[in-house]
């Protein structure tokens, strides 16, 4: 449904005001769902269809029980796309409109100036569309059992991409008239010595060594791919044994994927920027002596804390607010961090007037890891009451760890990090040169999951049909799992 | 056209129900809706089935939060599940709710579809109940309507033309008092007993009588839910019974034999004692591992139940938690002898999942 008169006026005024503080985002189509429409787009992921597939089914029973049981309602959902599409609730009031409306110009601004979306497609709205149609297509063809199980196992490897792809010229593109002739094998050098110190200079074990490496390292150059790949679906659409229809399927998951990536990564940036202006505008510009409950009370419960987990809402502001103080005041740099005298630093402002500016250069470069990488200090930290938890086994309870702010921002860049998914690498895929495909866990200190481990794997077998192999540690022993079509492997390995 | 959300649900629906694709019924995880009542936590569940990928194991069960609190401080209760631990950070899938019983009762009812109980004997069992219907001339002063009786005596002072305007004092006589009054009616009441009886023996391990709190739990609820008055009763047992309360019914644990005649015995006693058949319904349940000691026990129970129990009360519902050491004999006994009896349900619980498929055992005959 399109917007009511009333709505339409407020939102031509929400739009000056937003400009008029300097956001700068696409256009914006709004557009008015009743609850069972807004549980529907919300399940698509904002979208009004997606391809067919039991997930979004799953998603949606879980939005109307909850929405039916009164844990949760869905305010707010925007879309990352030149228009930007944003959904209102037929039945809120209309200073919840209001909320999320500027809510919404933000994030608009955001999505448009954030380096990291820069290469999201940002007519995603007729892409997914496209998927849609296409998998429809393969499923009226092949049968919806067998694209949904091939949908499956590729959701199975969803999180298996490189971040930054987008970003870096990985390897150097290829022209297929580009031979290259074979060199002429490196032989081993010798230092030069007289005939009777040679010997000594160059001992036959040394050069037996060299040459080994030498020998090691050309056998590696023939390796492919030529460096461990990151992106595993990559690999496996160029390399993979697949059908037309199959390999689509699968660029599509992946596209997809990239798509919803930079959503991930500043989440926290994201949702703070949001409702840093929402509030700006609301109690500088928009809201009405009577609405001003209404407001303190929703505003308070997109803030609210709950133990156990972090809100990105109340982090993002809070952040974005510091950074904002910080800046008006000069409180960085060489001179204020080695102040070491409470009083002056309490009282520390130069008066720059620099807060706004460096706002919106943060909202620029920064994803969610820089952004608490570079922001997160320890007073804030502290102000914040930020705590790191651990599973206590023997309770059987998750428990505070610790208030130490490394602890913290270690814990909380860990968790950033590749959107708290583990590394995995395709190392070889002419693996023993049997054609089959070796992974490799970049292991930081956190075992897999196992049993999804092989589960995963198994998935990966239907899609390269030879056994797959992972390398990873588990309890601090290298460990080789296999699977080869018929049953599960482990090997212990050296971990070098 | 059917919405394209109802398709891709009725499909998810299909899976967890395991009509379709049951590779998949392996990665159904129990989300909870998790409510809190008091002390006791509520959950409802919220299927979800959850596709593998390469993710990290329990040790990343860590992270960061914001809040009041020491270091040691507790702040959710940890998955429950078997084996090798999910990565799920709290609250993950926990959505919490304020919940009353009653809605509560309402949604297991729903969620099991477990029909209404039909109160035995409800047309013989009544009660006195006293309430004001009326007013009378005669009464105790406790009871005096003074708007009445003021209204009275102002009216019998207008006609009288004792009533002066200028003072205008309003003084009741006897003849003035209205009294309330009230009627004596015979209501219809039904009102239950639960007895729960648990082997307590060395078997039973604390994750068995976890369930078998959880399970007592949504009981009582259900129960409550069904009649107005309901009392629990508790038994313990291990080769002798004996009635405990509630907090010892949980903690205890004996390392003795185990005679499960002796926890009937004492039912019966009790219901003898406290509970005639005619003004109660009478619910007993009883759950144990299904080790029960040789030399014909099981024969004295099979006895105990035929004769005294059965034909007294509602139910009776034996419910089975597997446990390392038990052998589960017991079951097999009672399903051979009893398959006749409609009152006797008797439900293999092997972990915490089949909670909720015994319940719906025990309490699907709307008995």
């Amino acid at each position: 449904m399109n917007l009511t008169a009333e709505l339409e006026s407020l939102k031509a005024e929400i739009e000056e005001y937003a400009a008029s503080y300097g956001l700068n985002f696409f256009p914006i189509v709004f557009q008015i769902l009743d609850f069972d429409q807004m549980n529907e787009v919300a399940s698509y992921g904002g979208f009004p269809t997606r391809y067919p597939h039991w997930r979004f089914g799953m998603e949606y029973e879980n939005l109307q029980k909850s929405y039916t049981y009164g844990l949760q309602k869905i305010y707010e959902m925007v879309v990352n796309n030149d228009p930007c599409y944003a959904y209102l609730l037929e039945c809120n009031n209309i200073v919840d409109q209001k909320i999320v409306m500027t809510h919404v110009y933000a994030h608009s601004d955001f999505f448009k100036n954030n380096q990291w979306f820069q290469y999201t497609n940002r007519k995603m709205m007729d892409e997914i569309a496209n998927h849609a149609t296409r998998v429809i297509k393969y499923i009226e063809k092949e049968g919806q059992d067998v694209v949904e199980d091939f949908i499956d196992c590729c959701l199975s490897l969803e999180n298996l991409i490189d971040y930054h792809s987008p970003f870096i010229q990985r390897k150097e593109k290829k022209s297929k008239y580009d031979f290259q002739e074979e060199e002429p094998g490196e032989t081993v050098k010798k230092l030069r010595s007289k005939d009777y110190m040679d010997s000594f200079i160059n001992p036959k074990e040394f050069l037996e060594e060299q040459k080994k490496r030498l020998e090691e390292e050309k056998v590696r150059k023939k390796k492919f791919p030529d460096e461990p790949e990151k992106c595993v679906l990559t690999f496996l659409i160029e390399n993979a044994p697949l059908e037309k229809w199959q390999q689509d399927i699968l660029s599509i998951i992946k596209e997809e994927s990239y798509y919803f990536a930079p959503q991930g990564q500043t989440k926290i940036m994201n949702e703070g920027w949001a409702t840093y202006w929402h509030s700006k505008i609301m109690t500088e510009k928009c809201l009405r002596d009577p609405e001003l409950i209404d407001y303190a009370d929703h505003h308070a419960g997109t803030l609210g804390m709950r133990p156990g987990r972090i809100n990105p809402y109340k982090i993002g502001v809070e952040l974005f607010r510091d950074i904002e103080d910080r800046w008006n005041k000069g409180r960085f740099g060489k001179e204020y961090e080695e102040c070491d005298n409470l009083i002056q630093r309490k009282n520390w402002d130069k008066k720059l007037g620099l807060g706004q500016q460096k706002s919106f250069e943060v909202r620029k470069i920064y994803n969610d890891i820089g952004f608490i990488d570079t922001f997160l200090t320890e007073d804030f930290c502290r102000d914040q009451k930020l705590f790191t938890y651990q599973y206590n086994e023997k309770t059987n309870t998750y428990e505070i760890a610790s208030r130490d702010f490394r602890e913290i921002k270690i814990q909380l860049l860990f968790s950033l990090t590749n959107l708290g998914q583990p590394f995995i690498y395709v190392i070889d895929g002419n693996y023993e040169n049997r054609g089959e495909i070796y992974l490799k866990h970049k292991h930081e200190g956190i075992d897999l999951k196992l049993d999804y481990a092989q589960a995963t794997l198994a998935n990966i077998y239907k899609i390269w049909e030879r056994p797959v192999h992972i390398e990873t540690i588990v309890a601090e022993k290298g460990k080789l799992f296999t699977f080869d079509g018929k049953k599960h492997d482990k090997h212990d390995i050296k971990i070098g | 056209m059917i919405a394209k959300i109802e398709r891709d649900s009725g499909r998810f629906r299909q899976i967890i129900r395991g009509k379709i694709k049951k590779e998949l019924k392996k990665y159904i995880v129990r989300g909870e809706l998790i409510g809190r009542k008091g002390k006791d936590l509520i959950s409802i569940p919220l299927p979800q089935l959850d596709i593998p990928t390469f993710r990290y194991g329990h040790q990343g069960r860590a992270g960061v939060g914001q809040g009041e609190g020491e270091e040691g401080t507790p702040l959710a209760p940890g998955p429950v599940e078997h084996g090798e631990g999910a990565g799920e950070m709290p609250g993950d899938h926990i959505l919490e709710v304020d919940i009353t019983l009653e809605e509560l009762a309402k949604l297991l009812g729903e969620e099991l579809e477990l029909p209404n109980i039909e109160p035995r004997g409800k047309k013989h069992i009544t009660s006195q109940k006293e309430k004001y219907t009326g007013i009378s001339h005669a009464g105790p002063e406790s009871l005096r309507h003074f708007k009445r009786t003021y209204k009275e005596a102002l009216k019998r002072q207008l006609i009288s033309g004792s009533y002066d305007y200028k003072n205008p004092r309003i003084v009741p006589i006897r003849e003035d008092k209205r009294y309330r009054s009230w009627d004596v009616t015979k209501e219809p009441e039904s009102n239950a007993v639960i007895i729960y009886m648990m082997d307590v023996s060395g078997s039973m391990g604390d994750e068995q009588k976890d369930i078998v709190r959880i399970e007592s739990f949504w009981i009582d609820t259900w129960l409550r839910s069904q009649y107005e008055g309901i009392e629990t009763r508790y038994i313990i047992h291990d080769a002798v019974a004996r009635e405990v309360d509630r907090e010892t019914f949980y903690h205890t644990r004996e390392s003795g034999g185990t005679k499960i005649s002796s926890a009937y015995q004492l039912c019966s006693q009790l219901i003898n004692k406290e509970y005639s058949p005619e003004d109660w319904n009478i619910y007993p349940f009883h759950f144990s591992d299904g080790d029960n000691w040789g030399g014909g026990d099981t024969k004295i129970c099979i006895e105990v139940l035929e004769k005294y129990l059965l034909p007294k009360i509602n139910l009776f519902c034996y419910g089975q938690v597997e446990s390392p050491y038990g052998s589960g004999e017991f079951k097999r006994d009672l399903d051979y002898y009893f398959s006749d009896w409609e009152n006797l349900v008797t439900s293999h619980i092997p972990d915490r999942e089949g909670v909720y498929d015994s319940i719906k055992q025990f309490l699907g005959k709307g008995k």
